[in-house]
């Protein structure tokens, strides 16, 4: 579990984190998303006391990090991949790790093989490719076999194979029942191994909310349809929850609140001819670029962006 | 080593899955920093150096001393000032390694990790000022040892001469030890403060090298008041053989020096304990 309130990070003039309030929970993997800048590294540099937050604060499992007695059995974070150095062998870069807490040689040799660095874990870091750093990156992570696994940006760099082993590891950590808080500002990423977003933009809240309910409030469930009898169709349809738009003077209606498949169902019914019916589906990405869009539009008027926050 | 290997899971616990039970001691900080010292091709090569430095340049004026081929400001030298003789020579080799030991950490992002790990932060530094400077002075000490056992062999039939068991001679061997483990205490703290390995090797230099020959546009009464405080001094005091009225006693020089040091290192705390990463 993580928790911020107020969060704030200023860098004198600039504000990079602006009164975050969210909460991370167990079992699910959390994606952070915003564009780059919107403050989502300083945010996690922040939850492991990197950083020292302006004003507010932000606790892991109840505790600010530095006060926990093995910080690296509550948080293992990747941070950035050139968090090592390069002169120093894999191994013995997660054994110094391992050493500040007292975890035993055989967790260091796990964590290599589970990060598919058996055959390099001897050779200088330096040498490594991107993907090679980032697997060692996460390998140090996974070191305490923490309750929290934070990684920002972790599929960077990586080639495919990487990129689902990250996804599949992601994923096999919150089925365990750990809290999963991933970065990215790729939301098609994100789409396909978070369940729960965080979206900042500007440094500021934008949305914390599901996938599912992201790509409804972007209209993702709406129903083009082209009919000869457009009014007559709307009577038809009518009903609550249901929502029908359409200029008057064309044969074309946006309807939400009812499947493609029902409404061709009553037309039929009722003999009203149909030419189009089709689904319109918004993906994350445009919903994550409207949301975002918006941070910028929004830009030096707090009322429009809180408003959204608390919506969301 | 003991509670290193000895992790004790507490399984009794109902409530929690059977985790091991880790924690962060000082001791352990002080393991961790152990092994990162010596898993990097940099501490071999350059504490190499700093003895090489000790050694060579010792018994190379020690050489040229028994030929007759210095000039007259090595008259009145004995066998351990020659010996000595590659001490300024040694504290920057064994400087600079002391400001990579810390601020290579930032220039490489590995202080990133490591602070993760350790987030009280201050036992990092007490460990690598503490495990560095004792390297650095065990390995300086060893390098004073030998180049005096050897020069003062070269040296012996010349006036030169002096045995381990003259007065001042073991003293100005393990003060040379001794200055040079600070140096590498005040080095590390440099590394802290500024963050940067350029930044602490030029301070270092600065410090060690231009400074005491800085004090000489000062107005004399001034220069005499000033002088045999700065640190290089104060230092030097400390592994000199003969004192006069413009240098401090060795103890006192060690005072003063201990007193640069703790200076450093405090600056170094309050930083990392202060500024974000």
């Amino acid at each position: 579990m993580i928790e911020a309130q107020v969060l704030t990070k200023r860098y004198g003039e600039k504000t990079a984190v602006d009164r975050l309030d969210f909460t991370v929970k167990p079992g699910t993997v959390t994606g952070f998303l915003g564009p780059n800048g919107a403050g989502k590294s300083t945010t996690m540099r922040m939850i492991v006391g990197l950083d020292a937050p302006t004003s507010g604060s932000v606790t892991v499992n109840g505790r600010r990090y530095a006060q926990h007695r093995a910080p690296l059995q509550e948080v293992g974070a990747l941070l950035e991949a050139k968090s090592i150095h390069p002169g120093r062998s894999a191994y013995n870069h997660l054994n110094a790790l391992a050493l500040t807490h007292g975890i035993p040689r055989g967790r260091v040799d796990e964590v290599i093989d589970l990060a598919g660095l058996g055959s390099v874990a001897k050779k200088r870091a330096g040498a490594f490719s991107l993907g090679m750093g980032q697997r060692l990156g996460i390998a140090a992570a996974l070191l305490g076999d923490p309750q929290i696994v934070m990684l920002d940006e972790p599929v960077n760099g990586l080639d495919p194979e990487g990129v689902l082993w990250i996804r599949n590891l992601l994923t096999g950590l919150a089925q365990e029942g750990r809290t999963v808080f991933v970065s990215s500002h790729l939301m098609s990423e994100m789409a396909l191994v978070a369940d729960h977003l965080i979206i900042v933009g500007r440094g500021r809240l934008l949305a914390d909310t599901t996938v599912r309910d992201l790509v409804r409030e972007a209209g993702g469930d709406t129903v083009r349809v082209a009919t000869q009898d457009p009014a007559r169709l709307r009577d038809v349809l009518a009903g609550p929850g249901v929502d029908i738009t359409g200029q008057v003077g064309t044969e074309e209606l946006h309807v939400t609140g009812i499947s493609a498949r029902e409404i061709g169902l009553k037309a039929a019914e009722h003999g009203i001819a149909l030419f189009e019916l089709s689904q319109r589906t918004v993906s994350l990405e445009e919903a994550f670029m409207d949301l975002t869009r918006d941070a910028v539009e929004y830009h030096g008027t707090t009322t429009g962006i809180d408003t959204l926050g608390r919506v969301a | 080593m003991s509670s290193l290997t000895a992790t004790p899971e507490p399984r009794l616990s109902p409530a929690e899955s059977p985790r091991p039970a880790y924690r962060v001691t000082g001791w352990r900080v002080l393991r961790s920093e152990w092994a990162k010292l010596w898993s990097l091709r940099s501490t071999w090569i350059t504490l190499t150096l700093g003895l090489m430095f000790l050694l060579v340049f010792g018994l190379i004026i020690s050489w040229q001393f028994n030929a007759g081929n210095l000039d007259s400001d090595f008259d009145t030298s004995k066998a351990v000032d020659l010996s000595l003789f590659g001490v300024p020579f040694a504290q920057l080799a064994l400087g600079v390694l002391g400001v990579l030991v810390m601020a290579g950490e930032y220039s490489t992002g590995m202080i990133r990790s490591t602070l993760a790990a350790v987030p009280r932060r201050l036992p990092v530094l007490w460990s690598k000022a503490a495990l560095y400077g004792l390297v650095a002075a065990v390995v300086a000490s060893a390098g004073a040892f030998v180049a005096f056992l050897v020069g003062s062999q070269i040296v012996s039939g010349t006036e030169a001469a002096q045995s381990l068991s003259d007065a001042g001679v073991l003293r100005s061997l393990l003060g040379a030890g001794l200055y040079l483990g600070l140096i590498g205490v005040i080095s590390v703290g440099l590394g802290a403060l500024l963050r940067s390995v350029a930044g602490g090797i030029s301070v270092l230099v600065g410090v060690f090298v231009l400074l005491p020959g800085l004090t000489s546009l000062l107005p004399s009464s001034w220069e005499d008041n000033i002088s045999p405080y700065l640190p290089s001094n104060a230092g030097e005091s400390m592994f000199a053989l003969t004192h006069d009225s413009t240098t401090l006693s060795p103890g006192a020089g060690l005072v003063v020096f201990l007193g640069w040091t703790a200076l450093t290192l405090a600056g170094a705390a309050y930083r990392l304990k202060r500024n974000d990463v």
